[in-house]
């Protein structure tokens, strides 16, 4: 998937530009939410698009996220493709309703006979001691209502086809950016986040997962900062010569089933890492996939690296405690082996 | 206010449309649910919300709209529907669960959605404000001259979409017209225990836009105040909220005990009935006479026997069917 191009972005400027290009090709395609417009974005995923297409395009409201994510779904009934941003994926609950009984819902009651093109975008995860209202990744949440697709994606390739994609679909899409992976500069720096991206427009399709290593021993299935956590491992690992194949799903919903079952029938042995809570989330998914699907290639039980189901604390011991890691990932690799 | 003949005349053909398909609802529901009431059971199973009484609102507001117009109702959306436009054999048989119903079954009394016509409602209290804020940017953003209107109740107006919704229309000058079905009940609570003041359209100050309150349940009184707004919203002028003093003839939903509501109530407003008052004006004004009125009542009698009468005959949805629509192709 890699694209022949020298040229590297960050993961915010990925998603700016993808938006850009979009808002060029498609005058139904506009922004709207907090500080998105004369900021352009708190996390940077707007930035530039206030100054090329105008406070009409890009609108700038005022703190009410059940006002304005329901006007993007009335708007996007209407034949516009609204992209709206929820500053943090934790204050959907002020939303949820225009979210899950609406956004989600109205193709389907309608028989199909109605389209919802918008694309809720949100900032996820933590690391940075911000506690539990605006750290969580929430995408099991979403992923487990029917009616949104969810995209997570990993690097700024990923993020710029993905929103591409996104904003071309005739369906409601959750796009979730991993604050951490965005390449601000108040956050620590992932080493490898800011990556090729092609100038011109692509698209890359919902539902196929990606092996990001090839390996033999054992499968390591990810998202978002999870994808470099495992990454990191693999090469720890590799010194001692485990070899580990990484795969991201980079969306949930659809959920590449296919890619799953496969690196399994290869490795034979699976840990998923997720940043979300542990019970009834991705990693349940996944290991139910497994089971339901690809049980005779096991070796060894489905291991699962998550959030313990607490919400996400605050001081950097409780919060390190919580949420998974490469050194983690190392220790949970080597059980798995062992078991 | 000097209206046409021919408008008067749809108004009663609506109105009496609207009750009729109402009355016709409520004796179809019964079916199978007697003499031990199951809500699952008989051919039109589930929540049922009936407008009997409520017609003035949604035909005052709705002779004003064009087929391009959007309109986002309520839990109790059928006479918004009707007013609309809406395809009444369509919508009768999506109530029924039928595969020839707007959304093939899947949506059911709360959920009509009609495109053709741009109506949409929901079954969750105060969630159609933000949708024709929606609606209404988007017709602004493309320099369209269309309007939307956003139904609600009184019970409604105490929801955050309520302000959240008002105050965008406001600071964005949207051409969207808010309209509040005052009936006095938020299911059992009466508004004056809901509500801190006692007129929602005066909470229209707060946000700086024109709020009307029209104090009876009388389809012309709201024909002229929803003309005025609606004509300003088409022109740019923003949005307008108007509430309606109407009444809810049946419980707040179709075996409702009503325990809360006073036992004459609903004897003493249908001494108020807005369709007999109408009609009685149309021939004390010499605008219409007995036959030409009789001769709605039949058309109104007709359209209604023939949509239920299709939903009846029609099939239901293949079970595999809910697996299909969850997105468009």
């Amino acid at each position: 998937m890699s694209a022949i191009t020298s040229r590297k972005l960050t993961m915010a400027k990925a998603i700016a530009e993808a938006i850009s290009l979009e808002m060029e090709r498609d005058p139904r395609v506009f922004v709207m939410g907090e500080d998105v417009g004369v900021y352009g974005g708190i996390f940077g995923a707007t930035a530039g698009l206030y100054e090329k297409f105008g406070p009409e395009r890009v609108i700038d409201t005022p703190i009410s996220e059940a006002g304005f994510i329901g006007a993007a779904l009335g708007a996007a009934m209407e034949g516009m493709r609204p992209i709206v941003e929820l500053m943090f994926v934790d204050f959907f609950g002020v939303a949820m309703d225009q979210i899950y009984n609406h956004i989600a819902k109205n193709t389907y009651f309608s028989g199909g006979n109605i389209r919802v093109p918008l694309v809720l975008m949100t900032a996820v995860g933590g690391g940075y001691n911000d506690a539990g209202q605006h750290s969580q990744c929430l995408w099991g949440t979403f992923a487990h209502l029917p009616g949104l697709k969810v995209v997570v994606p990993s690097t700024p390739y990923d993020a710029k086809g993905l929103m591409i994609s996104a904003i071309r679909d005739d369906n409601p899409v959750i796009y979730m950016f991993h604050k951490g992976l965005l390449g601000l500069g108040w956050m620590t720096l992932i080493k490898d986040s800011t990556g090729p991206v092609p100038e011109e427009p692509y698209t890359i399709p919902f539902g196929k997962a990606e092996v990001k290593r090839e390996g033999k021993d054992v499968s390591i299935i990810s998202v978002a900062m999870g994808v470099y956590q495992a990454l990191e491992a693999a090469k720890e690992l590799e010194k001692e010569g485990i070899s580990v194949e990484v795969l991201d799903l980079r969306t949930l919903v659809p959920l590449d089933r296919e890619a799953i079952i496969n690196t399994v029938k290869k490795t034979h042995r699976v840990l998923v890492v997720d940043e979300d809570y542990l019970s009834y989330g991705m990693s349940g998914e996944v290991a139910a996939t497994v089971v339901e699907h690809a049980f005779d290639y096991l070796e060894a039980p489905v291991k699962r690296l998550a959030v313990p189901d607490v919400p996400i604390p605050y001081s950097r011991p409780l919060e390190q405690f919580v949420l998974p890691s490469s050194s983690k990932i190392v220790n949970a690799v080597k059980e798995l082996l062992r078991s | 206010m000097n209206i046409p003949k021919e408008t008067l005349m749809r108004m009663y053909l609506e109105m009496v449309t609207i009750r009729l398909y109402e009355e016709t609802m409520a004796e179809a529901y019964q079916e199978g649910k007697y003499p031990v009431f199951n809500i699952a059971s008989g051919p039109v199973p589930g929540e049922m919300h009936l407008a009997a009484g409520q017609e003035p609102v949604a035909v005052g507001v709705c002779m004003h709209l064009k087929k391009e117009d959007a309109v986002v109702g309520t839990h109790r959306p059928h006479h918004f529907a009707i007013a609309k436009g809406v395809d009444l054999k369509r919508m009768t048989a999506e109530i029924f669960g039928k595969v020839t119903g707007l959304g093939r079954g899947k949506g059911g009394h709360m959920h009509l959605f009609d495109p053709d016509v741009h109506f949409s409602c929901s079954g969750i209290v105060g969630a159609s404000i933000p949708q024709a804020v929606g609606a209404a940017l988007a017709f602004k953003m493309r320099k369209e001259k269309r309007v939307a209107v956003a139904f609600f109740g009184d019970g409604a107006a105490n929801q955050g979409t309520f302000h959240e919704g008002l105050n965008l229309a406001a600071i964005w000058k949207l051409p969207v017209v808010f309209v509040c079905e005052d009936n006095s009940w938020a299911i059992s609570v009466p508004k004056e225990k809901s509500t801190a003041i006692s007129q929602n359209a005066d909470r229209a100050v707060a946000y700086g836009i024109p709020g009307v309150y029209v104090g009876e349940n009388d389809v012309l009184a709201v024909y002229e105040a929803a003309g005025e707004a609606i004509e300003r919203a088409r022109q740019g002028g923003g949005p307008t909220i108007i509430e309606v003093k109407t009444d809810r003839f049946f419980g707040h939903f179709q075996g409702d005990p009503e325990v809360y509501r006073p036992k004459d109530e609903v004897q003493r407003l249908k001494q108020n009935d807005p369709i007999k008052r109408f009609r009685k004006y149309l021939i004390e004004n010499d605008i219409a006479t007995e036959n030409e009125l009789k001769q709605l009542d039949d058309e109104a009698r007709k359209r209604v026997e023939e949509a239920f009468l299709f939903a009846r005959e029609s099939p239901y949805p293949a079970p595999e069917e809910a697996l299909l629509h969850v997105f468009v192709e």
